[in-house]
């Protein structure tokens, strides 16, 4: 039997090994991850449900699956679920306080999907409300705390956003993998803030059924954990096909861990001009610098490439996205789930409930896309946004006729300190420059830990892909991980302050 | 093309979102910022270009129009905020 601390050292594919070698027990593990969650939530605020009942009983069946030399790809691994994963039986919020009261009576294909494949449930991960922040501080169950600080420093600093819960969890050792969602970035950007890899696979990959909807053309799922190995075996059990959600891909679903040990050699990585911002702290060029290094020692060509169209990429997405979700959060009328205020007439009621139901990022997001949706500004927001839209997936079809793969840095910045960027949306939104145009285009994107900043903070570099091959987009990520050696970790985390 | 305190009134009522006299100034400075910012994409020269509707590059499936779920009723109704037997209860709509 191990000991406490080490068992928190396990990789997934470490303990999925241990796990079938019958060196750990999934009752053990899980009771472990439960035990540091009760030490160190309250602080870090990571999750807003535990499901500490539910988790013991999967680890007992999976347990007694192991013990008739059964086993499926994630028998007995606990994650964390984001609470945007419609759960059955289980309170799923979207980080709203207008679903505080919602159970749904159906799971989510891809979290069916990880259950179906073994994994245990340890409960459901804090988020941005309804998944637009790149913060976590809208969310309406409070903020998550970064596991990350300043060495020295005292300032609280924000995970990311919208998958700050998922990656502060995964960070802080309180799960060993989480499923998240990226819609302008919320998987990559919290992975790049927390010190780990996260992966958006390409759109369609994974099905968005039972995923509470932000925005429906640019929403999708994927994993953030420890490294990318882990992340592949997640991605796998996570993705196919789905006659539920019809914009789900009918595509195998390739060997995504067989592609993390395929080396770069002979590949054509692109460098897009466009991504050299003004004003980019120069400690990420030179690790954007460093990265490219290591690919071409490596046997990659690295080759420079442009994408015009980048810097409309955010402007797009304020467009496309509150124009989405302000026809998706209309569901919420406080009639058939979900909080009801009351009201003299249904439109009173209707009006009550979203005022109080929804938060001021919300609000923002919904007034905007109703205006730009609105009889006389169709044409000159939304549709000029989609032609927009358009030229920015032709920029990246060009470029991928040239190379195999994209590597840029995954955010402007490190994480910041909670409440900085809070009086101006824009300078919030800005987070997402880098991560944006893929969710745009559709394509798949990667961060991996590449380094620390002077501040001792990690950061990430960015993999873009061409659509469906994530398999090179691990290849590529995989080479910078090892190249890179990161073996830096957050003061907080289970096994030295649990 | 700024919006004015009528006019984030009347998007709030489409929206139906209710929102008092002061969210209204604040919000009038904020979503006035975030559209000017917007703005930019009137650079762009979209002549000709045809609007990206999804984000797949892929054909839709068809499929069998057939009834595949149903008679869960109670689990439908099990999340009303108010109910009246097996119906939802909201109050009078019509005189």
């Amino acid at each position: 039997m191990m000991a406490g601390s080490s068992m928190f050292d396990l990789t997934l594919a470490q303990a999925r090994a241990a796990l079938r070698a019958r060196k750990i027990s999934a009752a053990d593990l899980t009771n472990a991850y439960l035990g540091a969650i009760e030490a160190l939530n309250p602080e870090l605020n990571a999750y807003i449900t535990v499901t500490p009942e539910l988790a013991r009983a999967q680890a007992a069946a999976a347990d007694a699956a192991l013990a008739r030399g059964e086993h499926a790809p994630l028998t007995g691994i606990p994650l964390a679920i984001k609470d945007l994963f419609c759960t059955e039986g289980v309170r799923t919020t979207a980080g709203s306080r207008i679903l505080s009261n919602f159970v749904p009576p159906y799971e989510s294909t891809v979290s069916g999907n990880l259950l179906r494949d073994g994994a245990v449930f340890l409960g459901k991960a804090n988020l941005d409300e309804f998944a637009m922040g790149s913060s976590n501080m809208t969310s309406a169950y409070g903020a998550v705390t970064n596991p990350w600080s300043q060495p020295g420093g005292n300032a609280r600093l924000v995970p990311g956003g919208s998958s700050g819960g998922s990656a502060a969890a995964v960070a802080a050792r309180l799960a060993l993998g989480a499923t998240a969602t990226d819609t302008g970035g919320s998987i990559r950007q919290p992975a790049s803030f927390c010190g780990l890899a996260g992966i958006k696979p390409t759109y369609g990959r994974c099905s968005r059924w039972g995923v509470v909807a932000f925005a429906s053309s640019l929403d999708q799922a994927g994993p953030i954990a420890r490294n990318a190995e882990d992340c592949a075996i997640l991605l796998g059990s996570m993705a196919g096909h789905d006659p539920k959600d019809s914009t789900s891909a009918d595509v195998a679903v390739p060997d995504f861990a067989a592609a993390c040990a395929r080396g770069v050699r002979g590949l054509r990585i692109g460098v897009p001009r466009e991504y050299r911002m003004d004003g980019m702290p120069p400690e990420i060029e030179a690790l954007w610098q460093r990265g490219l290094g290591w690919l071409r020692a490596e046997g990659a060509e690295i080759v420079d490439v442009s994408l015009p169209h980048t810097k409309y990429g955010l402007a797009t997405y304020y467009i496309v996205a509150p124009a989405e979700a302000s026809s998706n959060l209309a569901r919420y009328d406080g009639v058939r789930f979900g909080l009801r205020e009351a009201g003299a007439d249904l439109t009173e009621l209707y009006e009550a409930t979203r005022a109080s139901g929804f938060g001021a990022e919300v609000k923002r997001r919904i007034l905007i896309g109703t205006y730009v949706l609105s009889a006389g500004y169709y044409d000159a927001y939304y549709l000029r946004a989609q032609k927009v839209r358009a030229l920015i997936l032709q920029d990246f079809t060009r470029a991928f006729h040239d190379v195999d793969a994209l590597v840029t840095p995954t955010t402007p910045s490190a994480a910041f300190a909670q409440g900085e960027k809070m009086d101006d949306p824009i300078k919030m939104y800005l987070n997402d420059v880098f991560t944006v145009p893929a969710n745009m285009a559709g394509v798949p994107g990667m961060s991996i830990p590449a380094g620390l900043d002077d501040a001792g903070l990690p950061l990430g570099l960015q993999v873009l892909g061409r659509p469906f091959d994530e398999q090179t987009v691990f290849a590529v990520a995989a080479t910078l991980e090892r190249a890179a050696g990161f073996t830096a970790l957050p003061s907080m985390r289970a096994g030295v302050r649990a | 093309m700024a919006l004015d305190p009528a006019t984030i009134h009347r998007i709030a009522k489409l929206a139906r979102i209710r929102i008092e006299d002061w969210q209204a100034a604040q919000l009038e400075q904020e979503l006035n910022g975030i559209l000017g910012w917007i703005e930019q994409l009137n650079e762009v020269d979209v002549e000709g270009v045809e609007p990206l509707t999804g984000g797949a590059q892929m054909a839709m499936k068809m499929r069998d129009d057939v009834v595949t779920d149903g008679n869960i009723r109670d689990l439908v109704l099990a999340n009303a905020p108010e109910r009246e037997g097996v119906f939802y209860a909201v109050p009078k709509v019509v005189e």
